[in-house]
């Protein structure tokens, strides 16, 4: 029952999120919205493994939680510095 | 069982609403941060049809790559949509008749989870019976995968690898020759 209870909360927080990433003035907000997406989505397949009776979504949910950074780096990273591969200098562009 | 047709209802709605944000969106990088999720709801939503593979894939390729491919190509071109010079009655018309066929498709095939479904009846039987003894592989996923559809997954990875070179070609020039 509590763990029912915790799923549907986990849903509501993500329609929460949702609407932040819609609204969002700035986009540091978007950027933290769909970041918490993600946190939130970990947390939703583990508690509906253990809804469903199959805690063996755990080990899903860990892996979720290790891709989850990768798009949140590169957003963050185009936002810094307007390209996803800064740091190269005129002259290495011309040895391309 | 209901508690999970209701989650359902609640994940299809957030993907109905997220999709149409996406299409209000005017700032396309806020659109494409959306696109992030858009999959993670679609990913939850594979879950719950314990399709956890399929899952796994659109997690990684939709809120990983793809993001990553979109924010790429904003970097080359300006950030904000440009309006349209006309309404596009066209594209809304093949858009319509696509999802009616589409609809149309799926009203004859079985349901999900149906136990009198072709599949149920006699393929899973007896892959379970005879394929150890068939194959003389323990594992029955790995005897379909390897042998069954040998051919499907053999076309499988030829894709997939077509795909890798393609990708090194175009983004491996960055190397210096000596």
């Amino acid at each position: 029952m509590i763990i029912t209870a915790t799923t549907i909360a986990i849903v509501i927080a993500m329609a929460i999120a949702l609407v932040r990433a819609y609204l969002g003035p700035t986009t540091y907000d978007r950027i933290l919205a769909v970041n918490l997406f993600g946190t939130i989505t970990v947390l939703f397949i583990s508690m509906f493994g253990f809804m469903t009776g199959r805690p063996d979504f755990l080990d899903i949910a860990l892996v979720y939680a290790l891709i989850n950074f990768i798009a949140t780096i590169a957003v963050l990273k185009f936002f810094e510095y307007g390209d996803l591969s800064p740091g190269r200098t005129p002259e290495q562009e011309r040895d391309i | 069982m209901t508690i999970e047709i209701f989650i359902d209802i609640l994940l299809l709605f957030m993907l109905l609403l997220t999709a149409l944000f996406i299409q209000r969106m005017k700032n396309l990088f806020s659109a494409v941060i959306l696109t992030g999720i858009f999959s993670l709801l679609s990913a939850s939503l594979f879950l719950t049809m314990d399709a956890v593979d399929v899952s796994f894939t659109e997690a990684s390729v939709g809120a990983g790559i793809a993001t990553l491919l979109f924010l790429g190509t904003l970097a080359q071109t300006s950030s904000t949509e440009s309006r349209p010079q006309r309404l596009p009655v066209m594209a809304l018309v093949v858009v319509s008749l696509t999802g009616l066929m589409l609809i149309y498709g799926i009203s004859d095939i079985p349901s999900f989870g149906d136990p009198g479904n072709p599949v149920q009846t006699y393929l899973s039987p007896r892959f379970i019976e005879v394929s150890p003894r068939e194959i003389g592989i323990p594992n029955m996923v790995t005897s379909v995968l390897a042998s069954y559809r040998g051919y499907d997954t053999l076309g499988e990875v030829t894709v997939i690898f077509t795909a890798c070179v393609g990708v090194l070609l175009m983004l491996g020039r960055g190397r210096k020759r000596s």
